[in-house]
């Protein structure tokens, strides 16, 4: 088991336990992203707030802060500790996502663009935090003020050694200060700048998290608030210097670093690490199947696989064949990651065409609805007496090992709804059970739900009323979770073997003999 | 929202413990950056070398050559010498560096910012710079006996018109 399979299979073990305490849907680990984009927005509101208070100068400065965290802490202090702690959260909610993003294999191919754009996110969140805990000027801040500007001087950039501004109290001016809020507007502006960039390439990017988790993590951050306000240290002086400082660990925690080495090893460290990072995308590169592929004599201009990639590579665009439709369905290679849900949502993906060849609107050249037909009539001739469970499974869930009477699909809502139809009406199956990856988060973003909601009837294309639900059984489980899918699909087996034979049903061959469906 | 209670108790339960470590983690454990009773000494000069040694007088012919408005009788290197600066504690040489001309052309200042962690108590400073390349003798000089105290910052300047500045 390689490290990137063995950590994404730590992180399923973590994740169940929190599914049960918050629910699926609002599992932190995720909305992750979304609750970075919380945490910003929150650093946001607060930063605006304590502008009105905050007062730049090297004296005012630091009375100012010590001001509006005693004398105004109800609602001043609440507000810079909210500001402080919701950044340390950005700070580890960011590096989690990072981690869980290459755990899970999201980061290269197709997926590059937001892994790229991400790299900038990280720099820009630290020098946010670093300039922000500089205008406090406590002796946090001088320490800070000292190590950076020393590290900063190492480069040959700088006329004049920036550290010299902080050789006595008289070498500093206020304008200093002037400037660093400047800069602790404008790095988080940038910052936001590309956090919108990042999630430019998925459709319908979520920037808030579901709003009961939001409540929760809001409440929590406002107690520890009040529980633990964040710490003012003693007030800078440039005639002494600080030899012991209580450090931020998530955003300074790179500083006693700085201190044990030489800058040009710092500095050599933090390139290589952001060209690792820029470049891990394709060390090595992933070879993504074949992009999706409309074929228009099946495309009617229907919209529902623009509405439903979950990657933003499917556009409308007018019609380029004569016929009477104002649209086509165009696919960008270069976005498609060949995940299948556009084929999944289309309403010609039907299995029991008879007439001609088994072309679908927008199909998959590596594995079109022709060859999914056929591998699942492959399945159903492994399947034996009563209660034959045929599973189609997401190759990111508890079911992605090849086992017999399955057939795996990069997502599950690939399968359009015609299909599990298709296999009970046919007798290719008694029971037909769809195995997603985890409920908590699909891997393609939108395929669990879609598929929800398809056999709901409630999105397109609708899964007919005839399909006996009690014949069909979705499951979501992650890769760790083999033992629950194992009982779950014998219990169904069971359950689908006690029940009446299903009226209506025929046979593929008597399919072959052109006789008209008695349903 | 209906029916999340559980969710809501559980999973604000988990955030708070979370945050409360989040909490503690952004001003713990401190960070000692420095050994107990150790002074800062800082030793930093922003100063241009001195280039008349590179002058020389024009010949007559060469001023003969040049337009009229432009017969300088000296011309000098545009680069800068470096600066030569040395310290001593107590008696004991503990730097000696020369600090190069800044700007592409080397016509700018030299500049120079060195820190040193000095024990706590008192001690003899002995700075020295030539600026000059054109003698071995150091330019300035200065020694001071200073007791510094723990967690004390001192520094060593110079500026043109007042030498060097222990402060």
């Amino acid at each position: 088991m390689g490290v990137r399979t063995a950590l994404k299979r730590g992180f399923d073990r973590v994740e169940r336990p929190l599914d049960r305490l918050f629910g699926p849907d609002w599992n932190p680990m995720a909305n992750l992203g979304t609750l970075s984009w919380l945490m910003f927005w929150i650093v946001t509101a607060t930063g605006i707030y304590l502008f009105i208070f905050f007062d730049t100068g090297v004296v005012n400065a630091y009375q100012s802060v010590k001001w509006l965290s005693e004398t105004h802490w109800l609602h001043a202090g609440l507000a810079r500790s909210l500001h402080r702690y919701a950044s340390d959260f950005l700070v580890l909610l960011m590096l989690v996502h990072m981690v869980r993003e290459w755990a899970f294999d999201r980061y290269r191919g197709k997926r590059w663009f937001s892994w790229i754009t991400g790299v900038p996110v990280i720099w820009f969140v630290y020098m946010s935090g670093i300039t922000g805990y500089w205008l406090v000027w406590d002796e946090l801040a001088q320490y800070v003020a000292l190590t950076t500007t020393e590290l900063l001087d190492a480069l040959p950039f700088f006329a004049e050694p920036i550290a010299r501004n902080f050789l006595t109290p008289a070498s500093l001016s206020g304008r200093f200060f002037t400037l660093m809020v400047f800069l602790h507007i404008a790095i988080p502006l940038l910052l936001l700048l590309m956090m919108w960039i990042h999630i430019q390439r998925i459709t319908a990017a979520r920037t808030m998290p579901p709003r009961g988790l939001s409540v929760l993590t809001l409440a929590a951050l406002v107690i520890v608030s009040f529980a633990m306000p964040a710490v003012l240290q003693g007030p800078a002086d440039l005639a002494r210097f600080p030899s012991t400082v209580g450090l931020d660990w998530f955003i300074l925690g790179l500083y006693p670093v700085i201190d044990l080495v030489p800058p040009s090893v710092i500095w050599t460290g933090a390139l290589l690490f952001t060209v690792l990072m820029f470049g891990l995308p394709w060390l090595p590169p992933r070879k993504d199947k074949a992009a999706a592929e409309v074929f228009l004599d099946f495309c009617n201009g229907c919209t529902r696989c623009e509405a439903d990639c979950p990657y933003t590579a499917i556009t409308m665009v007018p019609r380029s064949d004569g016929a009477p439709f104002p649209q086509e369905a165009l696919v960008d290679p270069e976005r498609c990651v060949a995940c299948g849900i556009c084929m999944g949502s289309c309403p010609s993906s039907t299995p029991f065409r008879r007439s001609g060849p088994l072309i679908t609107g927008i199909d998959l050249p590596g594995r079109p609805l022709s060859k999914l037909r056929e591998e699942v009539i492959a399945a159903s001739a492994d399947l034996a007496g009563p209660g034959r469970v045929m599973t189609l499974a997401c190759e990111h869930g508890a079911a992605a090992a090849p086992e017999k009477g399955r057939v795996i699909l990069p997502c599950v809502a690939m399968a359009p709804p015609s299909l599990f139809d298709f296999i009970l009406s046919r007798d290719l199956a008694d029971g037909v059970c769809i195995a997603g990856c985890a409920e908590r988060e699909c891997h393609n973003r939108v395929g669990a739900q879609w598929t929800k909601e398809r056999i709901a009837r409630t999105r397109d294309p609708l899964l007919r009323e005839r399909v006996p639900r009690d014949r069909l059984l979705t499951l979501w489980a992650g890769p760790t979770e083999g033992a629950r899918l194992d009982e779950a699909l014998a219990g169904f087996s069971k359950d689908v073997a006690a029940l009446e034979p299903m009226p209506g049903k025929r046979s593929l061959e008597t399919d072959a003999t052109g006789e008209e469906d008695p349903r | 929202m209906k029916g999340r209670l559980p969710h809501l108790l559980m999973g604000g339960a988990v955030t708070l413990v979370l945050g409360l470590g989040v909490a503690w983690l952004s001003a713990s454990p401190a960070w000692r950056n420095a050994p107990e009773n150790m002074a800062l000494l800082r030793l930093s000069f922003t100063h241009s070398g001195d280039r008349s040694a590179s002058c020389r007088d024009r010949t007559a012919e060469e001023l003969a050559k040049l337009p009229r408005n432009m017969r300088q009788t000296q011309v000098c290197d545009r680069r800068r010498p470096p600066i030569h600066v040395e310290l001593e504690v107590d008696g004991a040489l503990i730097y000696s560096a020369e600090s190069a001309p800044s700007g592409i052309a080397g016509s700018g200042p030299s500049r120079l910012y060195e820190r040193l962690l000095l024990p706590a108590g008192v001690h003899e400073l002995t700075v020295r710079m030539r600026d000059n390349p054109a003698s071995e003798a150091f330019d300035y000089e200065a020694t001071r006996e200073v007791e510094l105290h723990p967690g004390q910052s001192f520094v060593i300047d110079f500026r043109k018109d007042s030498g060097l500045i222990f402060e």
